[in-house]
Parts: structure tokens; sequence; C-alpha cells
């Protein structure tokens, strides 16, 4: 029972539109992350040295990626949670770093 | 004050017969909002900054295990060893399913189907007891071991590796000097403070699916408003994401450390 607002001027863009994702897209993603599951312990089983953790990550963040795309509909989402995935993701590598500039940057040792 | 919904009811008829469609909305449209669009839209926004926050407090604890780790290497490595790949292996398997039953539940609501709504969101909660269970197994493990940090904590398997002969035929680790294998503790710590972690976020979860459950059978969600099912749905796919790192973390990446 309302006057036409500015927010319903501008809701019927198809990036605003609500976007069903069926169950094609969602069995393609679960064997995805089985595959990746499955490669990711038969990684860890082969002496990388110093590539094994990074295997692992890339693997496990491959892995988060598909998730946070298509089981999460982030794909098909607004912008604006884009930007605040964005966000997270930025802010998250953010704070790590220079908490890790910190602990490396420091004169361990020397007390 | 009049009785408002009163009169919306009336109007809504009133213009049902006028045919003036504009003012017709679902009984679930808050008033505040000005169409369903906007208000799935704001709520999905709120859950979105909410596993925002999720992310720092998770990213603290990582954080903290990065640091440590690479710290008390050998330690953290040793500590690793206890933990069996199998387990852990199996239980991702479990918890990717469930986020795979969860969102086919999502689906289904969006789609009306309520059986299937009904019994992808039993499924969803079979697997979530199931990953607890074998979370149970791998914590009795710990507790056996006096592995749990505490005034109980043996530092017996990586004082003396050969005296723990199950993991000692599979990684062969060298005895660790007492002062760094004290620090297993440190690891230990950070296992119980992680996994525990997600593992609550995994009983509150349960808990709000049994609840999702009794409302979809009376029929709720499947008749237009999602949302509830659809938000719970990205805490669920949330909590899977943690595991998947949690399992490279804490299992994977020292199988061959020192």
């Amino acid at each position: 029972m309302s006057e036409p607002t500015e927010y319903e001027e501008h809701e019927h863009h198809e990036d605003d539109a609500h976007h069903i994702v069926g169950p094609p897209v969602y069995v393609v993603i679960l064997i995805a992350l089985l595959i990746g599951t499955a490669l990711t312990v038969w990684a860890s089983f082969i002496d990388l040295g110093f590539w094994n953790p990074i295997i692992a990550l890339a693997i496990a963040t491959t892995k988060a990626t598909l998730v946070v795309l298509f089981f999460m509909h982030v794909w098909y989402s607004t912008k604006l949670t884009k930007l605040t995935v964005g966000a997270a993701v930025f802010m998250f590598l953010t704070l790590i770093s220079m908490t890790l500039a910190d602990y490396i940057s420091r004169a361990w040792g020397s007390w | 004050m009049p009785d408002s919904s009163a009169i919306d009811h009336g109007a809504e008829q009133a213009a049902a017969h006028t045919g003036q469609a504009h003012d017709e909305h679902p009984a679930y449209l808050r008033h505040h909002f000005n169409s369903t669009e906007q208000q799935a839209d704001t709520t999905n926004f709120a859950m979105w900054l909410f596993l925002v926050t999720e992310v720092m407090f998770f990213g603290g604890l990582f954080t903290a295990y990065l640091i440590y780790r690479n710290w008390y290497y050998p330690a953290f490595v040793a500590g690793s060893h206890q933990l069996n790949v199998i387990w852990g292996t199996l239980n991702t398997l479990v918890l990717i399913c469930s986020s795979f039953t969860m969102a086919m539940g999502v689906w289904c609501a969006e789609t009306g189907r309520r059986r299937g709504l009904v019994l992808c969101l039993i499924l969803t909660l079979t697997l979530g007891l199931g990953f607890l269970g074998i979370k149970t197994i791998e914590y009795s493990e710990k507790i056996e071991k006096h592995h749990v940090p505490g005034f109980h904590y043996s530092l017996q398997s990586f004082t003396n590796p050969e005296s723990d002969p199950e993991i000692f035929k599979e990684y062969h680790d060298k005895p660790l000097a007492t002062d760094m294998a004290v620090h297993t503790e440190v690891y230990f710590s950070l296992y119980f403070a992680m996994t525990g972690m997600h593992a609550l976020h995994m009983i509150i979860g349960i808990g709000i699916l049994t609840f999702m459950i009794f409302r979809a059978r009376a029929g709720a969600y499947t008749t237009g408003h999602v949302t509830f099912v659809e938000n719970f749905g990205l805490y669920w796919h949330f909590v899977d994401i943690i595991w998947i790192y949690l399992f490279a973390l804490l299992y994977l990446i020292s199988r061959h450390g020192t």
C-alpha cells in the first residue's frame, strides 16, 4: 500500500531477480568436491617437502570457492553480496598478513 | 489505534475486487519493506554480515595455528601424526554430502516441494549427527591417550614414540626433547579449540535443523517464503568450509614433516 519507491523502480533488473539454482549444478559441484577431497588426501601421502601445505591449502581454497559460488549462490547474487564476500576475504588476508609481518620482523632470539 | 491488520486485509480484498494487484502482498512481507525482493535481499545481506564476523572469529584461530605451527614445528608435526587421516577424510565426505543435501533442500523449498524439503533436511541432520559421532570417536581416543591439554596431559607418545606402536609404525617419528614435546600441548589446545568451536557450530545447526524439520512438515518454507531455509543453508555451508580448512591444516599438511 505504498507509492512506488526508488527501490522498486530499480529492482527489476536481471541482477536482482531471485535465481533458483537447480540439482544439476549441485550434483556437478558435489562431484567436484569429492574429487577435490580424494586429490588432497592422495597428495598428502606423497612427500613433496614444502609443497605439501601449499597444495593442500590450494585444493582447500578451490573447494571453498566452489561452495561459496554455487552452494551459497554467490555466483548468482547481487553485487552487494559479492562485495560483502570479497570484503570478508580481503579483511581476513589483510589481518593475517599484518600479523605475520609483525611476527617475521621481530628480533627473535636476541632476548 | 484501529487494528491495522484488519484494515490491510480489507484493503487486500477490495484490491482483489478492483483489480489493483499492487496492493496485494503475502502475509510474510513485513510492512517496513517495499517488496518481498527487498525483504529477501536485506535478510540475505544481514546473514552475510554475520558470516563475515564468523570469518573473523575463525580467522583468529587460524592465525594462531599458523604462527604456533611455525614456532613449534616439530611438536606440531608430532601432534598432527596422532590424528587419523581416515576418520578425517570420512568426516570431510560426510560434511560435503550434508552440504549437498542442504543445497538440495533449498532448491526443494524454492520450487515448493514439501516432502523433498523434509527429506533433505532429515538427511542433512543425519549426516550432521554422523559427523559428530565420528568426532566423538576421535575425541575419545585423545582422552584415552591423555592428549587433552590439562593436568593429565601425557608426553609419552612424543618423548618415547615407540611406546605408541600404532602411530610409530606409520610415521617412525624420532623422540622429541622434553622442552619441545611440551609444546604438543599447544597443538592439542588449538586442535580442541578449533574442532570444538566447529563442533559447537554443528550442534547449533542441528538444533535449528530439528526445528526446521517440524516447521517444514507443517508446510512452512515451501509457499514462497524460503528466506529461513536459504539463510540456514548459508550457515551450514559456511561450517562446511571451515571444516575443509581444518581438515587440511590439522590432518594433512604435516604428514611428512621433520
